[in-house]
């Protein structure tokens, strides 16, 4: 991280050969003035904010303390030109805030608004000396839209997250893995399958295989509006899997437009057990577990991994 | 990131050393126990592959980012004769040792990258990656 | 890493422990199959829920397990594949065709108990001296 630092100096010399001892020099400036004036400018960056109506899910106090920490953090960024601390910060306060409803505006909103105040408070500094102004505005403002701009995208990849997240959950409660009885499983299949959906149904239906103890499952299918092959290709080897666990799958409630479209496309369904709806698949399940001495659903005849 | 392993290949309890890294590196990524597996599978394949053929090898094992997706990479690396026909090779139940024919394509299949980089008489080089899904 | 075999009325239990390298799982299926033929046991059980992993040279040796066992009078059921283990397999295409799986030990016993009974049941007709 150091090898980074220095690295990132020496770029910025070597982009701006004359100007870079001063404008280094300027930056050093522009941080002690930022340093020295911190009470001040906060809390004017903190009355700002709240006039701006700007996160208003926040009390007053807890605004205060978190623009003190952007601000020592944004002042940090501002001297080392390393924005690993400041991302991370952002990160951990966008996890803070999201779940009581700040938006992508309002973040938005407050570092520009901290950018507009620091500038201002420059502008007062230096309104004696317009050229050495311009210098100081030249190097700060890079800076601020890079700090300003990782602070927001901060807060967007947070946020994008949190719903994927939410996404995930919503999925695993929309398909259940239900036993009907002792050892009988049910899976129903609901919506559209892609291939991660397909995989996580798997994966649970695996474990509740062998959380369950179950024998027999009927994945139901009626609600599954399309399969393309390889979502086909899931369900033969979720059956190969169930098998290897113990258990044997029934599937039932395959669409005619379903049952065309495997054929067509030759999916291989010739050990799949199928039943034409959900209660006809329970009843040959319960007929399976009745019947314990049946080992031809356990033992196929013996082929050679190869030729399948 | 930079971070890398490299796992020398020259007895079959180096396969089981190797596949076992690939696990605990998948799980630093961040891949669920099934692709942990599923990844620890693959590696026991190439690892494999090396070993019959080759005799001896390097299996190097890092964690690769692209964008925000993070996965790992698993190169293996010979010296051995080399795939003189990769397509067929590739091909599943094809074996010119006494393997099932599993092993190569049954690894591509595992992951989501695979290469193979091969020069009869200088060796074979198999590159594959797998990415973790998006959340 | 030697794989305990024992012996439970007329069936052989070998219980993986832990990881396996080839020449483990070679070692296994002769230890196992000599067993066999020594002990006339008529049913072998396989216990791999130690293992997190199973690739294709496990998984040929596993059948070649069942198949040997087979020739020589006895049946063979693999108990404990893991879920995730088991997923992997048939990614790799994988999927020990022809050979009994159950989900564990006890489950393995109900199975060997059913087939060796079953099998008795199906040849007895068929012998001359059982007849009238």
């Amino acid at each position: 991280m150091d090898n980074k630092k220095s690295m990132s100096v020496s770029t910025r010399a070597s982009d701006a050969t004359t100007l870079s001892e001063s404008s280094a020099g300027l930056l050093r400036e522009l941080v002690a003035h930022l340093r020295q004036n911190r009470t001040q400018l906060r809390e004017e960056w903190a009355r700002r904010i709240t006039r701006a109506e700007l996160l208003t899910a926040m009390t007053e106090e807890e605004i205060f303390a978190e623009a003190t920490a952007v601000y020592d953090n944004y002042v940090e960024a501002l001297e080392t030109g390393t924005f690993e601390a400041l991302q991370a910060y952002s990160r951990r306060l966008s996890e803070r805030i999201i779940p009581r409803g700040v938006e992508t505006d309002e973040v938005v909103g407050i570092v520009l608004l901290l950018r507009d105040v620091l500038a201002r408070s420059l502008f007062t500094k230096y309104q004696d000396n317009v050229e050495k102004l311009n210098r100081i505005l030249d190097s700060y403002e890079p800076a601020a839209n890079r700090i300003a701009n990782t602070v927001a995208v901060g807060f967007v990849e947070e946020r994008e997250r949190i719903i994927r997240q939410q996404q995930e959950a919503i999925r695993e409660l929309s398909t259940p893995v239900l036993q009907v009885r002792e050892r009988l499983l049910i899976l129903p299949i609901i919506g559209v399958i892609d291939p991660q959906r397909a995989r996580q149904l798997t994966e649970q239906l695996l474990r509740a295989i062998r959380a369950n103890r179950a024998k027999v499952v009927v994945i139901d299918v009626t609600g599954v509006a399309a399969m393309d092959s390889g979502v086909a290709n899931h369900l033969v080897q979720t059956v190969e899997a169930s098998r290897l666990l113990g258990a044997t799958v029934i599937v039932t409630g395959l669409s005619p437009e379903i049952a065309q479209t495997l054929v067509t496309i030759g999916v291989d369904l010739s050990e799949m057990a199928t039943v034409g709806d959900l209660q006809g698949g329970i009843e040959e399940a319960e007929r399976l577990l009745a019947d314990r001495a049946a080992p031809t659903t356990q033992v196929r005849e013996i082929a050679p991994e190869s030729q399948r | 990131m930079g971070e890398e392993l490299r796992l020398s290949i020259a007895a079959d309890v180096d396969v089981v050393e190797a596949r076992q890294q690939g696990r605990a590196l998948a799980a630093v990524a961040g891949f669920s126990s099934g692709e942990q597996t599923v990844i620890a599978a693959a590696i026991s394949e190439i690892a494999r592959n090396i070993l019959m053929y080759a005799k001896k090898g390097e299996i190097t094992l890092s964690l690769v980012q692209n964008g925000d997706r993070q996965g790992v990479s698993i190169i293996a690396t010979d010296q051995g004769p080399g795939i003189p026909d990769i397509d067929r090779a590739m091909q599943y139940g094809y074996s010119t040792s006494h393997g099932v024919g599993a092993g190569l394509p049954g690894a591509k299949r595992l992951m989501d990258e695979f290469d193979v980089d091969s020069v009869v008489g200088r060796g074979t080089t198999i590159t594959m990656k797998k990415w973790r899904r998006a959340i | 890493m030697e794989v305990p075999i024992l012996r439970q009325g007329q069936y052989l239990i070998a219980s993986i422990q832990s990881a396996l390298t080839d020449a483990d799982l070679s070692h296994l299926r002769e230890a196992l199959i000599a067993q066999v033929g020594r002990s006339r046991c008529r049913g072998v059980i396989v216990d791999v829920t130690a293992l997190d992993v199973m690739d294709s040279f496990a998984v040929r040796t596993l059948r070649d397990i069942a198949h040997m066992a087979r020739l020589r009078g006895a049946e063979t059921v693999i108990v404990g594949i893991q879920p995730d283990v088991a997923f992997a397999m048939v990614q790799l295409g994988l999927t020990l065709k022809g050979v009994a799986t159950v989900l564990d030990l006890e489950e393995g016993l109900a199975f060997l108990n059913r087939r060796t009974e079953e099998r008795f049941l199906e040849t007895k007709p068929k012998r001359p001296s059982e007849r009238g």
